[in-house]
C-alpha cells in the first residue's frame, strides 16, 4: 500500500463554538478513489474545505507528502496540487469558458493574459472529458448546469491535481458524461492522484470507490475497504442507528379507469424550445413522479404550473377551473391551492439572512393576519406547528434560517407550504444534496400528505427515489412525456431506458 | 457582567451613545468658551429636533426603499416639486396637491424598478431630474406664487404644550412606518423581498406591488417633508431638497439598517437622524468652516461603520 | 454550435453595440444639423466638453464592474482639479510636477476608499459617500475660493488640435511635418482619452487582477473559490477609479485653467458618471460591461446637450428633456425584461 499523500492528525474546527470536526485523523493514498460518507452535518464538508484552504483548522496539523502545510487561502491549496470542486459550482457566469478554465493561472505573453493559448487550452482539457461541443467563448451562463459541471471538471483537470476533490460533482450530470468522469477517475487513479469522492449517492459511491470513510458529528468514524461491509451496515454507520425499510410502503395500485376525475391535468403544454406538448393527470391521492434524464423539461413544467413562466401553451386544468395560475401568489391562494419545493432552497426556497419564523410564515401572511395586521399569537402559534410538525431542529425560531443544515432548511420550506394547506404539491428534486434521515422524513410526509387527499408531483433526479416514492412515473424526453411507468414497470432499467427514450419492449 | 445585544440592536445602541458623546462633547466647548451649555436646554433640543424633523421625515421613507435594496435619489425633487405645487395651487387644496405630487412620483419610481426592472439607482436619479425640469420648466426660474399656506405655516411652525407640531408630524409618520414595518404582511414582505427577491416570489408575495408600496411610501414621504419644509421657510424654493438626499441615506445606514436590504430596525433610523442633526448642530455652533464640516461629516460615517463590526466575507 | 466570432460578439455586447450606433447615430444628425456643418473646431470644442465627464465615467466603471459604486469620483475629480489648479504651473518642470502630483493625490484617494471597502469591510456605496465628503472638504481647504493659475500654453496646446499642440511645443516641424498631416485636425482631448484607454484600461483588463474585478461581479463566491485575488482586486479598482478621476480633474483644470471646490458639480458629475456608465451597456449588478462602453456613454450624455445649442432649445426646457432623454433611453433597458419568459430570470 502506498502511502499517505494527506493526513490530518487531530483536526478540530469550530464554529461560534458548535463542533464541525472534532479530533479528526484521516488519511488518504496516493491512487486510491476514496469515498466520503455522512450525513449532512457529519462534518464532511468543513474536513474538505480546510483541505482545499477555506477554512483553517483550530486545533491539530495537516501533512502533505508527510510535511505539516497550512493553506492561508484556496489558491495556496491548488499550488500544492489539492484542486476541489465545490457543490456550489465554483464558475464564474459571466467570463466565457476558456476564462474560467484557465482563470487564476492563465498563459500570459509580455504580462497581459494570452486569449489564443487559453482558448487552445480550454479546447484540450474540453476534449479529455469529452466535451468537444461546448465552445470555449461561450459564456459560462449560456450552458446548462450539466454542461457546467464538465467545464468544471475540465477546469480541476488543467489545475494538474495530486489531490482531487470532488464534492457532490456529479450531482447535474447526464449518464454518459457520468460514465466520462468515471473513466477520468480510473485514469488519474492509474497516474497516482488520490481522488476524494463526496456523494449523497450511496450506489455511486459503491461502484466507483475502493475505499470509504464515515464520518458522522463532525468524527471519523471508520474507514474500510470497499466490499468489507453491506450498505446497510454502512448506513448504520451513518446515522448511528439502524434504518427501516427506505421508502414507506405504497397502497395497492387504483386502475385507471377507477381514479375519478384528476385534480390536476395537463394536456399539450408547450413554452418555449422547453416543453413540446406535454400530457399528464395527477389523482387525488397519488403520487406521480417525472422522470428522465437532467434538462428535459420537468423544471420547466413545473414553474409553468406554479405561474413562473410566461407565454405557455396548452390546456391546463387545475381542481376543475381551466387555465394556469399567472402568478405564484395567484397559485398558492387560487381555490386549488398550488404549493412549489423549488430547485435550488438557497436562492428561491428561501430567505437565508432572515429568521426561520420569517420564513415559515412567507406565504401565509393573509392568513395569520386581521386586516391588514398580522396577529403574534396566530404567528406564533402557526410558527411553533411548523417547527413541530416537520420536527425541525432548532435552538430558536428567531435564529436566520442559514444557522440550520441543509436537510433541516429544505423542511422550512416545506413546512412554510404546508401552512396553506395546498392542494397540489410540487416538488422540484426537493433530496438534492440533503442527508439520509432527512430523504426518508420527506418520503414519509410526502405519503402522508397524498394519503390525506393531496397531489403529488415529484421531480428528482434520482431513479431509486422515484421507483421507491412515486405510484406511477412520466418519463419526460425533449420536453414530451415519452413514457409512463407503473406497477412492475417501475424498475430502473425501465427508467433508464425511457430516459434514453429506446423502445425496450418494442424491440 | 456583559448584556447580550442582538445584532440588530448593535448599531442601535453604539449610535444612541455617540449620540449622547456629542452632547457632552459639544457641551464641554460651549462650557469652556462661553460658559453656557445651551445643547442641553430642552428649548434648543426641540429647535433642533424640529428642523431635523424634515430630513426624519426623508428619513423613514427612504429607509422603506433602502430595506428592499434600492434606493430612491428623487427625494430632493420630489420635495421640491410637492412643495412648489403646493404653494402655487395654495388654499386648502394645498396638501393634498402636495400629496398627491408624491404619490404619483412614487407610483412611476415603482413602475420602472419593479415593473421594468430599471435598477433604482438610475430610474429614481432620471425621475429627480425630470422633476427638476419639470418645475423649471414650469417656473421659468420663479414661482407664480410661492408663499406657504397658513395649515402648512402651522404644521411647521406653531407649537402644542410647548412642542413643535413638526416633531407631533415626525412622531405620527414615525409610529405609522414602525407599525407598517413590524406588525403588517406588507412590512414583513419588504424584508422578505428585500432579503430575496426570487424566494419571496416564490413564495407568493406580490414582489412587485410590494416595491411599488415602499416607493409610494417614501414618495408620500419626501412629499410631507415638502410641505413641512415650506411652510418652516414660509415659501416654496427650487433646490430646498437638494440638502437631504445624502444625510437621509446616512441617517438610515447609520442606524443599522443594511444598505443592500433585508435587514434593520426603524428605531435605528430615528437614532440616526437624531445623531446627524446633534453633529451638524454642534458644528454650527463650534462655527465649523464648510471643509471641516464635511471632513468631519465622512470619517463619523466611516468611523461609525467601521465601529459597527464587520460584513460577513463571502466564502460560499 | 460554435457561432461565428462576429455572432457570438454581437451576442454578447448587445448593450455596447447598441450603445455605439446610437451614438454614430445622433453624432452624424448632430453635424447634418449644424450650421457651420462638420469642421475641426466643432470638433475639438465638442471633445473638450466631453473629456472630463470621460474620465470620470470610466472611473465610475470599475467599482459598477464589481458590483459596487463608487459615489466619491465626483469629489475626487473636484478635489484632483482643486489641486491641479494650484500646482500646474511654473516651469515645465515644475508643470509636470504638479501633474504627477494632482494623478497621485487621486490615486492615493482611491488607494484609500479600496482599503477601507476591504479592511473596513463597509459597502463601497456607503463607504464612498462619505470619502466623498471628505474630498470635498479637503478640496474647500485646497481652494476655498474659485479660481487659479494653470499654464496658458498647456492650456492650449491640450484642449487644441494635434497642430495646435505641435505648433505651440515647436514638436514635428510646427505641426507642418508631412507625417504629421493626417493627424493634424484632431483633437487632442481625443487623443488623450485614447491614450490612457489604452495605455491604462486595456492593460488593466487583460491582466488577473481585471479578471478579478469582473468575476468578483459576476459571482464572488466563486471567483473566491477559484483561488484569485479578490482583496488586491478590490482595492485595485477603487485605486484606478481614483486615478482616472484624478485625469477628469486635471483635464478639466487645464481646460477651464482653474479649480472650483463645488460641491453641486461634484454631486452632478458622480449622478452623470452613473448615467454614463449605464447608457454605455455596461450592468449595475456588475460582471458585464467596460470602460470603453462608458466613454460611449459619456459621449451620448453629452451630444444630447449639443443638440441643444444647434437647436436653440429654451434653456428653461434643457433640464426636462434631459431627464426625460435619460429616463426614456434606460427604459430601453425594459424591453429585454419583457421579453423574459421565465419570471426567475428577472431577479438575478
Amino acid at each position: 500500500m502506498s502511502q499517505p499523500i494527506v493526513e490530518y492528525r487531530g483536526i478540530s474546527k469550530y464554529f461560534a463554538g458548535v463542533r464541525a470536526l472534532e479530533k479528526v485523523d484521516f488519511s488518504c493514498r496516493a491512487g486510491s478513489i476514496h469515498g466520503v460518507l455522512g450525513e449532512n452535518g457529519a462534518g464532511k464538508s468543513t474536513l474538505i474545505k480546510i483541505m482545499a484552504g477555506v477554512l483553517r483548522p483550530d486545533a491539530g496539523e495537516m501533512l502533505l507528502d508527510g510535511r505539516p502545510v497550512s493553506f492561508a487561502e484556496p489558491q495556496a491549496a491548488a499550488d500544492a496540487g489539492i484542486v476541489c470542486m465545490f457543490q456550489e459550482l465554483s464558475l464564474v457566469p459571466d467570463l466565457s469558458v476558456a476564462d474560467n478554465i484557465s482563470i487564476a493561472r492563465p498563459p500570459r505573453r509580455f504580462g497581459l493574459i494570452d486569449r489564443r493559448a487559453q482558448v487552445a487550452r480550454a479546447e484540450a482539457l474540453l476534449a479529455r472529458v469529452r466535451c468537444e461541443d461546448i465552445d470555449p467563448n461561450a459564456l459560462v451562463r449560456e450552458l446548462s448546469l450539466s454542461r457546467r459541471q464538465m467545464v468544471e471538471i475540465a477546469k480541476a483537470l488543467g489545475r494538474d491535481p495530486k489531490v482531487l476533490i470532488l464534492d457532490e460533482a456529479t450531482s447535474a450530470l447526464t449518464a454518459r458524461d457520468v460514465q466520462t468522469v468515471y473513466d477520468l477517475l480510473a485514469e488519474l487513479k492509474a497516474q497516482g492522484v488520490a481522488s476524494l469522492f463526496i456523494s449523497h449517492r450511496m450506489h455511486e459511491v459503491d461502484q466507483l470507490c475502493d475505499t470509504l470513510s464515515v464520518f458522522r458529528n463532525g468524527r471519523h468514524i471508520e474507514t474500510f475497504a470497499k466490499g468489507d461491509k453491506s450498505e446497510r451496515d454502512i448506513v448504520r454507520l451513518m446515522i448511528g442507528r439502524d434504518v427501516e425499510a427506505q421508502f414507506p410502503p405504497k397502497p395497492a395500485p387504483v386502475p385507471a379507469a377507477e381514479r375519478g376525475a384528476p385534480l390536476l391535468s395537463v394536456q399539450g403544454l408547450a413554452w418555449q424550445n422547453r416543453l413540446n406538448g406535454i400530457d399528464l393527470a395527477v389523482h387525488p391521492g397519488e403520487i406521480v413522479g417525472l422522470g428522465g434524464l437532467d434538462g428535459q423539461g420537468q423544471k420547466e413544467l413545473l414553474l409553468a404550473l406554479f405561474g413562473v413562466l410566461r407565454d405557455v401553451e396548452g390546456a391546463v386544468v387545475i381542481g376543475g377551473r381551466k387555465g394556469i395560475p399567472g402568478s405564484p401568489a395567484a397559485a398558492r391562494s387560487g381555490r386549488t391551492r398550488i404549493a412549489l419545493v423549488p430547485e435550488d432552497r438557497k436562492t428561491e426556497g428561501l430567505m437565508l439572512a432572515m429568521p426561520i419564523a420569517d420564513n415559515l410564515l412567507a406565504a401565509s401572511f393573509a392568513r395569520i393576519s386581521r386586516g391588514p395586521f398580522i396577529d403574534p399569537a396566530r404567528a406564533r402559534k402557526a410558527v411553533d406547528d411548523g417547527i413541530e410538525r416537520l420536527r425541525i431542529k432548532t435552538g430558536s425560531a428567531s435564529d436566520p434560517v442559514m444557522t440550520l443544515s441543509g436537510g433541516n432548511q429544505q423542511k422550512v420550506v416545506i413546512a412554510k407550504w404546508l401552512m396553506i394547506d395546498p392542494d397540489i404539491v410540487l416538488l422540484n428534486d426537493p433530496t438534492r444534496g440533503i442527508d439520509v434521515g432527512t430523504k426518508q422524513e420527506i418520503y414519509r410526509l410526502m405519503r402522508e400528505l397524498a394519503n390525506a387527499g393531496k397531489a403529488i408531483l415529484f421531480y428528482s433526479s434520482d431513479y431509486a427515489e422515484l421507483i421507491g416514492c412515486c405510484d406511477r412515473v412520466s418519463v419526460l424526453y425533449g420536453g414530451r412525456v415519452v413514457s409512463e411507468k407503473e406497477g412492475d414497470q417501475l424498475t430502473e432499467e425501465g427508467l433508464i431506458a425511457a430516459s434514453l427514450n429506446i423502445d425496450v419492449e418494442a424491440a | 457582567m456583559r448584556l447580550a445585544v442582538s445584532p440588530e440592536n448593535k448599531p442601535i445602541l453604539i449610535a444612541s451613545l455617540f449620540v449622547v458623546a456629542i452632547l457632552f462633547a459639544g457641551t464641554a466647548y460651549t462650557l469652556s468658551t462661553t460658559g453656557t451649555a445651551p445643547l442641553l436646554s430642552p428649548g434648543y433640543l426641540l429647535q433642533q429636533l424640529q428642523t431635523g424633523s424634515f430630513l426624519g421625515i426623508c428619513a423613514a421613507g427612504m429607509m422603506m426603499v433602502i430595506l428592499l435594496g434600492h434606493i430612491d435619489l428623487s427625494v430632493p425633487w420630489t420635495l421640491t416639486a410637492a412643495a412648489m405645487t403646493a404653494t402655487a395651487v395654495g388654499g386648502e387644496w394645498a396638501l393634498p396637491t402636495a400629496l398627491a405630487v408624491g404619490l404619483s412620483v412614487g407610483l412611476l419610481n415603482g413602475f420602472g424598478v419593479a415593473f421594468l426592472r430599471i435598477p433604482s439607482m438610475i430610474f429614481t436619479l432620471g425621475v429627480d431630474t425630470v422633476l427638476r425640469g419639470l418645475m423649471v420648466a414650469q417656473t421659468g426660474g420663479f414661482a407664480p406664487q410661492d408663499s406657504a399656506t397658513p395649515l402648512m405655516l402651522y404644521l411647521a411652525k406653531e407649537r402644542i404644550l410647548g412642542i413643535p407640531v413638526a416633531i407631533f408630524v415626525w412622531a405620527a409618520t414615525s409610529i405609522v412606518i414602525a407599525v407598517i414595518l413590524t406588525r403588517t404582511g406588507f412590512g414583513r414582505s419588504i424584508y422578505a423581498t428585500g432579503s430575496r427577491e426570487a424566494a419571496a416570489f416564490l413564495s407568493g408575495i406580490r414582489t412587485r406591488l410590494v416595491i411599488v408600496g415602499a416607493f409610494v411610501v417614501s414618495g408620500l414621504c419626501a412629499a410631507t417633508a415638502g410641505i413641512l419644509l415650506a411652510g418652516y421657510s414660509a415659501k416654496a424654493y427650487q433646490g430646498m431638497g437638494n440638502s437631504f438626499l445624502l444625510p437621509a441615506i446616512a441617517a438610515v445606514v447609520l442606524g443599522g439598517t443594511h444598505i443592500l436590504g433585508g435587514r434593520g430596525r426603524y428605531a435605528g433610523t430615528v437614532v440616526g437622524v437624531v445623531l446627524i442633526v446633534l453633529l451638524n448642530s454642534v458644528l454650527s455652533i463650534m462655527q465649523m468652516p464648510e471643509a471641516g464640516r464635511q471632513i468631519i461629516y465622512g470619517a463619523v460615517i466611516i468611523g461609525m461603520l467601521l465601529v459597527y463590526g464587520r460584513n460577513q466575507r463571502v466564502t460560499s | 454550435m460554435h457561432q461565428p466570432a462576429w455572432k457570438r460578439w454581437l451576442q454578447q455586447n448587445l448593450g455596447f453595440a447598441s450603445a455605439l450606433l446610437l451614438l454614430l447615430t445622433i453624432y452624424l444628425v448632430y453635424n447634418m444639423l449644424h450650421p457651420r456643418g462638420f469642421s475641426s473646431a466643432v470638433a475639438v470644442q465638442n471633445a473638450n466638453e466631453t473629456a472630463a465627464i470621460a474620465f470620470v465615467a470610466m472611473a465610475q466603471t470599475i467599482p459598477v464592474l464589481m458590483g459596487g459604486l463608487d459615489l466619491s469620483v465626483g469629489a475626487v475629480m473636484t478635489l484632483t482639479n482643486c489641486i491641479a489648479s494650484e500646482f500646474v504651473n511654473g516651469s515645465p518642470a515644475e508643470i509636470v510636477f504638479g501633474m504627477i502630483a494632482t494623478l497621485l493625490a487621486g490615486t492615493a484617494f482611491g488607494l484609500a476608499n479600496g482599503l477601507i471597502v476591504v479592511y473596513g469591510r463597509i459597502q463601497p456605496i456607503i463607504a464612498t459617500l462619505a470619502t466623498g465628503a471628505i474630498a470635498i472638504g479637503l478640496a474647500l481647504i485646497v481652494r476655498p475660493k474659485p479660481g487659479g493659475d494653470v499654464d496658458g500654453d498647456l492650456g492650449w496646446a491640450l484642449t487644441n488640435s494635434v497642430w495646435d499642440f505641435a505648433d505651440t511645443y515647436g514638436l514635428a516641424d510646427g505641426g507642418d511635418a508631412w507625417w504629421l498631416r493626417p493627424f493634424a485636425d484632431i483633437p487632442m482631448p481625443l487623443i488623450i482619452v485614447i491614450l490612457v484607454t489604452v495605455l491604462v484600461w486595456v492593460p488593466f483588463r487583460r491582466s488577473v487582477t481585471g479578471r478579478t474585478v469582473y468575476a468578483i461581479g459576476s459571482a464572488e463566491g466563486a471567483a473566491f473559490m477559484s483561488g484569485l485575488p479578490i482583496a488586491r482586486a478590490k482595492i485595485a479598482a477603487f485605486t484606478l477609479a481614483g486615478f482616472f478621476a484624478a485625469c477628469g480633474g486635471l483635464y478639466l483644470a487645464i481646460q477651464t485653467s482653474s479649480g472650483n471646490a463645488d460641491l453641486q458639480q461634484a454631486g452632478a458629475y458622480t449622478l452623470n458618471s452613473i448615467a454614463a456608465v449605464v447608457l454605455g451597456g455596461t450592468s449595475l449588478l456588475g460582471g458585464i460591461g467596460g470602460a470603453v462602453a462608458s466613454l460611449v456613454g459619456a459621449a451620448i450624455l453629452r451630444v444630447i446637450s449639443f443638440y441643444f445649442r444647434i437647436l436653440d432649445i429654451d434653456p428653461l426646457l434643457q433640464p426636462l428633456i434631459e431627464g426625460l432623454v435619460l429616463l426614456i433611453a434606460v427604459s430601453f433597458g425594459a424591453i429585454r425584461t419583457l421579453r423574459v419568459k421565465n419570471k426567475l430570470d428577472l431577479f438575478r
